[in-house]
């Protein structure tokens, strides 16, 4: 069970509120991924979580029961650390056994522990040797062994990936979320990573300076974001957002419209502006517009290939329904 | 671009340096040779380099003047528990200053190595009268705690900048996994940091053999080590210069065969996490 309550949970560094009181409820099994950009606060509070820092106010409830006063070896969580954080100077084996060496396991648990996780995690042939001899994704699965074999009431994941090569990312970004799949135990992810956030989460908890600013599974994300903000982090590349006089004409601030909502048209359609630059993916080509009305170019995705290039005029047209309205605050208009 | 050596600048640089090398190397030399010389042939002028009859005559009247073993114990036992003293003290404080810093850590860091900067021979007369007061005058344990004080600071700062080396994740990895304070000290910290805790206490032991300032003016006889043991051969009533040099030769062997077999440790703690 893994059911993580935060209540009203705050932190100060002397005198800098990094989180001000927040409120969010973690479901058992679910796994939620903290996005922000950095120095939003998404890794204090997963430490905060882990207990690796002291609260300033709040409380916080692991699986009903207060833990806020209890040292990270108390609380039955197991953490996988940006820089892997193995020890050094013990084999894998050691490695892995150093959770269960600590809860004073027997040996022939901690062993078919050991070789079940290996299994799982492509580490067999790899038991004897030390970190320092195995490749980033290597060291990374090793870690994941080593929080598997505790059978922790939640995961807490601190940016995992961020030291990986792009392949390896995505590789190891299918093997965690199957690894959810078939613990089924409560998973909390931190990145700064929108398309990590996106493919894993069951439920996205956005943050900007400590605050919340939206928190839902990533389709509502994507599709109905409560602010400017949200709107222009969720989605790759990222959604459109224009002010001024056509904004005006939708009586709103500020209009979004995702790059894949903007149809390529012979002529008319609601924007017209010289292609920038034009990235052909085979797949998608993706347009740079400038257009006279905005000072940014607007990104267009349109599918298959487009032959259009640097200096064409291109004419663009928004599909009606999917047009996002912003207010004055940078509210979502319903 | 790699800097360009010619090979007639790099065969001049190859002689400066060893021309340096033998100069610092000499009177180490002059000593070792010294000793196997009878006392004539040791002031002959024009000195005698290596043709000369080779004899053990002065190892054997310095061993039977003045018993170097019980000199060499006394060595062993100052150098040796004035270093494990330290570090046993050392370790916990170095941990704190590096894993858990106040704010006054740092100034606390630099009034610990301001003590070195104070001329020991200003508190010879307090140390010297506190020594006698609590019989502590010509004594081994009296040596241990004074030299462990001297050099504390520097194995607290030794241990302090290796200790900063090691990733606090790593720390908190074992915390996350169950371990308490000891354990944290014992499995994960300890280990680490071993290349760090061997080079302390090998250059330590060699600074408190070595030391010579606190060990003749607080002994007499019974827990005098071999500085005490090398300076009774420079005495008024005249230079014997081959007894000299074999009392020498013997005080510095012991250190010199440690410091050789140990010295891949040496530089390997002494260079450690200059490069990662």
């Amino acid at each position: 069970m893994g059911r993580i309550t935060l209540e009203k949970v705050q932190k100060k560094f002397g005198d800098v509120e990094v989180i001000p009181p927040l409120d969010l409820t973690i479901e058992d099994g679910e796994f939620v991924v903290f996005v922000g950009p950095s120095g939003c606060g998404k890794s204090t509070l997963l430490r905060l979580i882990a207990g690796l820092e002291d609260v300033s106010g709040g409380e916080i409830r692991i699986d009903g029961k207060p833990a806020t006063d209890l040292p990270p070896a108390k609380r039955g969580l197991a953490m996988v650390f940006q820089s892997y954080a193995l020890y050094p100077h013990m084999s894998v084996r050691k490695n892995i056994a150093f959770p269960m060496k600590m809860a004073g396991m027997s040996q022939e648990e901690q062993d078919e522990k050991i070789s079940k996780a290996a299994e799982v995690l492509n580490l067999t042939d790899y038991l004897d040797r030390r970190p320092g001899q195995l490749s980033g994704g290597q060291r990374q699965r090793v870690a994941i062994g080593r929080a598997i074999v505790r059978e922790p009431a939640a995961f807490l994941f601190d940016e995992p990936l961020s030291n990986l090569d792009a392949a390896l990312r995505v590789g190891m970004r299918l093997e965690i979320s199957e690894l959810h799949k078939r613990l089924e135990t409560t998973m909390v992810y931190v990145t700064h990573d929108q398309v990590e956030a996106m493919t894993m989460a069951d439920k996205i908890v956005v943050l900007r300076a400590g605050n919340i600013e939206q928190v839902g599974s990533p389709l509502e994300l994507y599709k109905t974001p409560r602010n400017t903000f949200v709107a222009g982090f969720i989605g790759s590349p990222k959604m459109n957002l224009i002010e001024g006089d056509i904004a005006r004409k939708h009586d709103a601030r500020t209009i979004g419209v995702r790059p894949e909502h903007l149809q390529v048209v012979d002529s008319g359609g609601t924007f017209t502006g010289k292609v920038g630059v034009a990235e052909h993916l085979g797949s998608d080509t993706f347009f740079h517009v400038h257009l006279d009305e905005m000072d940014e170019p607007m990104t267009v995705r349109a599918g298959g290939e487009v032959g259009l290039s640097h200096g064409d005029t291109i004419h663009l047209s928004p599909q009606p329904d999917k047009i996002h309205r912003f207010d004055d605050r940078g509210l979502r208009i319903a | 671009m790699a800097r360009a050596i010619t090979p007639g600048r790099k065969a001049v640089n190859t002689a400066i340096g060893a021309g340096i090398g033998i100069l610092i190397f000499f009177p180490i030399l002059w000593t070792f040779l010294t000793s196997f010389k009878s006392e004539a042939t040791a002031i002959a002028d024009p000195p005698v380099w290596f043709f000369f009859d080779w004899t053990f005559e002065n190892y054997g009247a310095v061993q039977e003047r003045s018993n170097y073993f019980r000199h060499f114990w006394n060595s062993v036992i100052i150098s040796v528990g004035s270093t494990v003293l330290g570090l046993l003290i050392a370790v916990p404080a170095a941990w704190a200053m590096a894993f858990v810093p106040g704010k006054q850590t740092k100034n606390v860091l630099m009034w610990m190595l301001s003590t070195k900067m104070l001329p020991p021979v200003g508190v010879l007369v307090p140390l010297y009268l506190i020594f006698r007061d609590w019989g502590l005058l010509d004594t081994r344990t009296g040596l241990v705690i004074v030299l462990m004080l001297i050099n504390l600071p520097i194995i607290i700062w030794m241990l302090y900048t290796y200790f900063k080396e090691i990733p606090g994740e790593i720390l908190e990895a074992a915390r996350m996994d169950g371990a308490g304070l000891q354990s944290e000290i014992i499995y994960v910290l300890t280990p680490m940091a071993v290349p760090g805790i061997a080079s302390t206490l090998l250059l330590n032991i060699i600074l408190a053999w070595n030391e010579a300032f606190w060990t003749l003016n607080l002994t007499a006889s019974n827990a005098a080590p071999l500085t005490a043991f090398i300076a009774s051969y420079s005495s008024p009533e005249g230079l014997f210069y081959a007894k000299l040099s074999a009392a020498s030769t013997m005080a510095i062997a012991p250190i010199l065969i440690m410091g050789w077999f140990s010295q891949k440790q040496l530089v390997r703690g002494l260079t450690f996490g200059a490069v990662k």
